[in-house]
């Protein structure tokens, strides 16, 4: 266990620790944010801002060790399926981040070019990563998708989404 | 006023042409994206909410009692008519209504299903109109302390009860809670986990977070795993049933229902035990055992009326005391606080028009159900077809544009993006997903009723058991949180009511050099001995 190739091993197939991990930080984090709370003891208050921080950091660690100590014991969470969910194989990370790619593109150009611009390329970029190819029929169907929520929320809900890049045309 | 002239005013409420065609407009919507395979019905409702912004509250809730037994009722089709279903509650559904729809007889299984749901339906809503009013009337004398008693069960319930892993559970709630901590605080403007962004002061909107979690998560949880083959979709004309399905099918309705509304109704309820239990009860009483495992109606009639009459359960702490005990409920309360309405047991005073609309629409939405899908059902059929890439696209499409159109601005997104990658992960990871939602919904109401509290006592921690009911809650979450160790106890002390199955299995697993292991490998034959090695080891 000291030496480092046991360990290596040890920590194969466990990437259920980097949960532990994450429940860790946020935990600590938590709890760093509730000790810099100022705050003075109040007659009307005396439960104050900081004590719920401190049980919620408090369930977050315990249950940070408590995983890590399960995991390393095999203790495993079960993945959750679905109608479409495959589990046989392992998760396809080259349909995932290209769909998180056209995701921030979005979030990127949304105020500046505008939703129908920008949900186009969201929606024709979605339909991509996860496997569209007749580019044409997918191009067609992603304007009319933002066109018609731009302007089904515009008249229907009174929602003004960005014009942006097309102000005056649309 | 009592309840049946305030329900006949809800009626009078719900029956204007406008809110009646919200309805219609709500059961539709809800039926065609529930039907939608990977959508569920609090995913369903939370990208619906979006389009409910623009309605006064009244139309908006009438709209969202039509989207939530509307995407119930979306949600046994997929099941039926695809070999796997989408949520927990369906799984019983589908065991046996997938063989039906196999063995020819889909049209049969979506007709039990259909009439089953609204016979369910309606008599569980019929028992929330009677019910809810008594439980507001109890729930009125009711003080800090034991709200805040009953808040904190309702969580530890969810988390402990359901799901797989408790453990998993806590985490999933820890992370919950920390996400309602973000803002500012109420009572003293301090700034908590906003790390100085001006946007996170007002607090992380929910809306956002049930999106994400539920939307986001599951498109890219989905897209990690797509299935390559599609399934199987099992072509279905008009449902209809025989003379002899109704004979079959009537009881089970009923004797589900008697089992999904109470469960429903229970801080931990959940629509998955009464499924399991009607499933189970059916099997027994059965005329037609054999039938059980190659598609016996009574295995689809019982459990969706559980269902369905778990969803009105539901639907009974949730308005009479605020507390939401599945993912849909939560959402819908997230859509109240959306709207500036106080959940809680003021609800029916201060809301009463709103709330006995929204029962009687209910009712109406039940009905528009039964006689609207019946004959829409080889179409529903036909949305299952939908090519994957679309329909994943189209769901991060309209998150975002949830998401977005709430706040006008992008930071939500990034916000969006963020917790999607953290639904996504808890999905890898077994974490569930509904104590992070409950715990991000009712941790800043404990808050509050937890520093009522104190405040009363002047800061005494004894006040927080000053009421009768919130020693007894006490009670009950000390016994569901000790129950794993109480049952170890009890098979400890008795160890020849171990079956010697279980005997055996578990002294296999342990030390191959214990004697007893030795002697439990022959535990299926002498059960006494396998059973008295357990207990000595």
């Amino acid at each position: 266990m000291s030496s480092s190739p046991t360990l290596a091993s040890r920590l194969k197939g466990r990437s259920e620790l980097g949960v532990a991990l994450l429940l860790g930080a946020a935990g600590a984090l938590v709890i760093w944010d509730a000790t810099r709370i100022a705050t003075t003891y109040s007659q009307s208050d005396p439960v104050g801002p900081k004590t719920l921080p401190f049980i919620v950091g408090g369930l977050l660690l315990v249950c940070a060790v408590m995983l890590a100590v399960n995991v390393f014991r095999g203790g495993k969470g079960e993945a959750e399926g679905g109608e479409d969910v495959d589990l046989s194989h392992p998760a396809d990370w080259k349909t995932v981040l290209p769909l998180a790619g056209a995701f921030i593109a979005n979030i990127l150009l949304i105020d500046w070019a505008g939703w129908v611009i920008s949900g186009t390329i969201l929606f024709w970029g979605s339909v991509w990563a996860l496997g569209g190819r007749n580019y044409i029929r997918d191009g067609l169907i992603s304007v009319a998708m933002s066109l018609l929520t731009f302007y089904g929320f515009y008249l229907g809900l009174g929602i003004n989404l960005p014009a942006g890049l097309l102000e005056g045309l649309l | 006023m009592d309840v049946f002239s305030s329900l006949m005013d809800g009626f009078a409420t719900a029956l204007t042409p406008m809110n009646f065609l919200y309805a219609v407009i709500g059961v539709v919507l809800g039926t065609a994206v529930g039907v939608l395979p990977g959508l569920g019905p609090a995913m369903t409702v939370a990208l619906l909410l979006p389009v409910t912004y623009a309605l006064e509250p009244t139309s908006a809730f009438i709209m969202f009692a039509g989207i939530y037994y509307g995407g119930m009722y979306g949600g046994s089709t997929t099941s039926i008519l695809l070999n796997t279903p989408g949520e927990s509650s369906s799984v019983v559904t589908a065991i046996e209504g997938n063989k039906m729809a196999k063995a020819g007889r889909a049209a049969q299984a979506l007709a039990t299903a259909a009439i089953g749901s609204f016979v369910a339906g309606t008599i569980g809503t019929a028992l929330l109109a009677v019910c809810a009013p008594i439980v507001v009337e109890f729930a009125i004398s009711l003080g800090a302390p034991s709200y805040f008693a009953i808040m904190v069960l309702a969580l530890l319930a969810v988390t402990a009860v359901l799901g797989s892993s408790r453990l998993r559970g806590f985490a999933s709630l820890g992370l919950g809670l920390a996400i309602g901590l973000v803002g500012l605080d109420v009572v003293t403007g301090q700034a908590r986990l906003t790390f100085g962004v001006p946007l996170l002061a007002d607090g992380l909107d929910i809306v956002v977070v049930a999106v994400a979690i539920f939307a986001v998560g599951e498109a890219l949880w989905v897209a990690a795993h797509l299935r390559r083959t599609p399934l199987q979709v099992i072509p279905v004309g008009r449902p209809w049933m025989g003379k002899k399905d109704w004979k079959r099918s009537w009881k089970p309705w009923l004797r589900g229902t008697a089992f999904g509304f109470p469960f429903g109704a229970l801080p931990a309820g959940g629509a998955e035990i009464p499924t399991f239990l009607s499933y189970v009860t059916e099997k027994k009483l059965s005329k037609h055992p054999e039938e059980f495992g190659k598609g016996a109606i009574e295995g689809v009639a019982g459990p969706e009326a559980a269902n369905n009459a778990a969803a009105a359960g539901t639907l009974t702490p949730m308005l009479a005391l605020g507390l939401p005990t599945n993912a849909t409920a939560a959402v819908m309360l997230a859509a109240f606080t959306q709207y500036g309405i106080q959940p809680g047991p003021q609800l029916f005073e201060s809301q009463g028009p709103l709330v006995w609309a929204l029962i009687a629409s209910l009712f109406i939405g039940n009905f528009l159900l039964l006689i609207i899908n019946l004959p829409l059902a080889p179409l529903w059929a036909k949305l299952l077809q939908i090519p994957r890439p679309y329909l994943y696209a189209g769901i991060l499409f309209f998150a975002t544009l949830g998401a977005y159109s709430v706040n006008l601005q992008a930071f939500d997104l990034v916000l969006l993006l963020t917790l999607g990658a953290l639904g996504f992960m808890m999905r890898r990871f077994g974490l569930p997903v509904l104590p992070l939602i409950l715990g991000v919904i009712l941790g800043p109401r404990i808050e509050k009723q937890l520093r009522q509290t104190l405040q009363l006592s002047a800061g005494d921690p004894a006040g927080l058991w000053s009421e009768p009911i919130a020693v007894g809650i006490y009670i009950i979450i000390a016994l569901i949180l000790l129950w794993p160790l109480l049952f170890k106890l009890i098979r400890r002390n008795r160890p020849a009511a171990v079956p010697a199955g279980v005997a055996a299995t578990r002294s296999g697993a342990s030390e191959p050099t214990d004697a007893s292991g030795g002697s439990a490998s022959h535990g299926s034959h002498r059960a006494t001995t396998g059973g008295d090695g357990d207990g000595g080891g």
